[in-house]
């Protein structure tokens, strides 16, 4: 078995294999195997074993939060349950999704049909972001060719499990990927955020019981099924199941994604990126994206799974490596994150909206060595306000203000260099 | 100019593929752009019409999404990413390349309407930083360099 058993059968150019080249590779073979021998209790209670969590971010174990759908849409009685595929990628520094949209549509959709499969649900949308249109004309393409082969469509394989699947292609905006502003986005609505509860499980898409789920969780689904739970558990090197697809980017000689045991190291993934640039120093790491705190050389060899991360006061995200060198400014890095947040709140809560271009505002003022020591009492009171959970709909307003807090308190230094009106970094 | 034919014949079929008149209102303006361009306000207005909502509706998803243009662009638009991956490779120098080249901003067109220049935010192509989107396929192109964005440009022309 390979090593990399997720993205293993992406071509190097990354064209997408037709349906009867995908077939010849084993596809479809878990979806026929799941449709004849597993009930949908069996598949849930499957990849609840296998140790599958959301690679979107959240990291919440995917076969429990299928078995709570399931007993949420018990309760919300007769009609339809839907699944949605987030293929929204749009956190800073993550690009896992395109490679499995653009190369491997069909083992998502696979994933995508089991999981439909698992919970119920009679209908599969899968959004996508703009910037991902080659990946949404290979979803569009696979899904042509399904239909005719039968594989869609009313009673699949004599199953009595029935199923349609359609591409919602978006237009920018970082908000969508939010899974309530998703669902509101597939229904037309202007994709803000909504309150919870009521969860998606609940009441989601048009009101009916919602699973949504990232791009990269689902693509992982044909393969638990094919070769087992213990199988999915054993390529990882801890406690949480799978390879991970981290993206490294920044600083490094070789940007790449790469797939690897879960826990992999930010050390590994660095050297098999050939390391920092120009075999300068590390300086610092998110190592989930832009919304995760920054770690340093100490963390190193930190385990990157979602327990271990967290643990070390940072999140796994989406496997966002970004890497800053000795020559990358923090001050002049978190300013980036901070205008791309501004930007694309959705602009519903009043912190959020007001608070972030304000932050943003100021991180631009220290950046050009034109703070104060005013300034930086704001930035704090922003990041003391802002940061905890719950002041707003939605989670991104935290988000953006983590690289803020963890900056402040990891690279006093740096902004106390800048507030002197000098960057002791120089540009990157 | 009223919207082509074919156009209007998509935005129906568009909205009984996504289940009704106001889960295809995104597509319909997508739609809209590939054939016009941009989206002005006689064609969202007609376009509204074809799909029985309220022109203030589908205008409330045409002024948020970002990829929807409100306002006339070049014949080829340029999307550059400014996040962080590719601040951190030179995304700025590119980005001073390219607007003395073209001698526009961000968010201005070219006199001559051939190039529209935008900042967006991270395309999913770090590790291929700097990168930008090109055109209305979007596609993605880098690591590019300054010498690069030009010979590009060259090109389109």
């Amino acid at each position: 078995m390979t090593a990399t058993p997720l993205t293993g059968r992406a071509r190097p150019d990354r064209s997408p294999h037709s349906f009867a080249e995908w077939q010849r590779l084993g596809g479809y073979d878990a979806l026929r195997r799941a449709l004849k021998e597993l009930s949908p209790d069996d598949l849930v209670s499957l990849v609840e074993a296998s140790g599958l969590r959301g690679r979107g971010g959240a990291g919440f174990l995917t076969g429990t939060k299928w078995k709570l759908m399931r007993k949420a849409a018990a309760a919300a009685g007769e009609g339809p349950r839907y699944l949605c595929v987030n293929g929204d990628e749009m956190e800073p520094g993550s690009f896992k999704d395109r490679l499995l949209l653009e190369a491997l549509p069909h083992q998502l959709i696979e994933g995508a049909m089991l999981a439909a499969y698992a919970i119920g649900a009679t209908e599969v949308i899968l959004l996508v972001r703009d910037a991902y249109r080659a990946g949404a004309a290979a979803l569009n393409r696979a899904i042509v060719e399904i239909e005719s082969a039968g594989l869609l469509g009313s009673n699949i394989l004599g199953s009595g499990f029935s199923l349609t699947m359609r591409v919602h292609g978006s237009a920018g905006r970082y908000i969508v990927g939010e899974e309530t502003a998703l669902i509101s986005a597939i229904e037309g609505d202007r994709p803000v955020p909504r309150a919870r509860p009521p969860y998606p499980a609940q009441s989601g898409l048009w009101g009916r019981p919602t699973i949504v789920n990232n791009v990269e969780t689902l693509s992982c689904v044909p393969l638990i099924v094919q070769h087992g739970a213990d199988w999915f558990r054993g390529l990882s090197r801890t406690e949480e199941g799978g390879t991970k697809l981290y993206g490294v980017s920044g600083r490094v000689n070789r940007p790449m994604l790469i797939e690897a045991p879960m826990g992999t190291t930010a050390r590994e993934l660095i050297e098999r990126c050939g390391g920092i640039r120009d075999g300068r120093r590390l300086r610092a790491f998110q190592p989930g994206g832009g919304a995760t705190a920054f770690l340093e050389q100490a963390e190193l060899d930190v385990p990157m799974d979602f327990g271990h991360l967290k643990k070390a006061g940072s999140a796994l995200g989406t496997g966002a490596l970004i890497v800053l060198d000795e020559t990358s400014c923090p001050v002049a890095s978190i300013a980036r994150h901070a205008r791309f947040y501004a930007r694309e709140s959705c602009g519903l809560c009043t912190p959020c909206r007001d608070g972030l271009p304000w932050v943003s505002k100021l991180l631009d003022q220290l950046e050009a060595g034109q703070g104060t020591a005013a300034t930086l009492e704001l930035l704090q009171m922003h990041v003391d306000l802002a940061s905890p959970s719950g002041r707003s709909f939605c989670d991104l307003m935290t988000g953006a203000m983590t690289p803020v807090r963890s900056g402040l308190e990891r690279f006093a230094d740096v902004f106390a260099a800048h507030l002197a009106g000098r960057c002791p970094v120089g540009r990157a | 100019m009223t919207l082509k034919a074919e156009t209007i014949q998509a935005i129906r079929t568009a909205a009984h593929h996504h289940g009704g008149a106001k889960a295809a209102m995104l597509e319909a303006l997508k739609l809209v752009q590939a054939a016009e361009g941009w989206v002005s306000d006689a064609h969202l207005a007609e376009a509204a019409a074809t799909l029985g909502v309220t022109t203030a509706e589908l205008d409330s998803l045409a002024t948020f999404y970002s990829h929807i243009f409100r306002s006339p662009v070049g014949e080829m638009v340029i999307l550059l990413c400014d996040g962080l991956s590719c601040y951190l490779n030179g995304a700025d120098d590119v980005r001073d390349a390219v607007q003395q080249k073209l001698g526009i901003r961000f968010g201005e067109t070219t006199p001559d309407g051939k190039f529209t220049l935008l900042n967006v935010c991270c395309i999913g192509g770090c590790d291929r930083a700097p990168a930008a989107l090109l055109g209305p396929d979007r596609k993605l192109v880098g690591p590019l360099s300054a010498d690069q964005l030009d010979q590009l440009i060259e090109d389109a022309r």
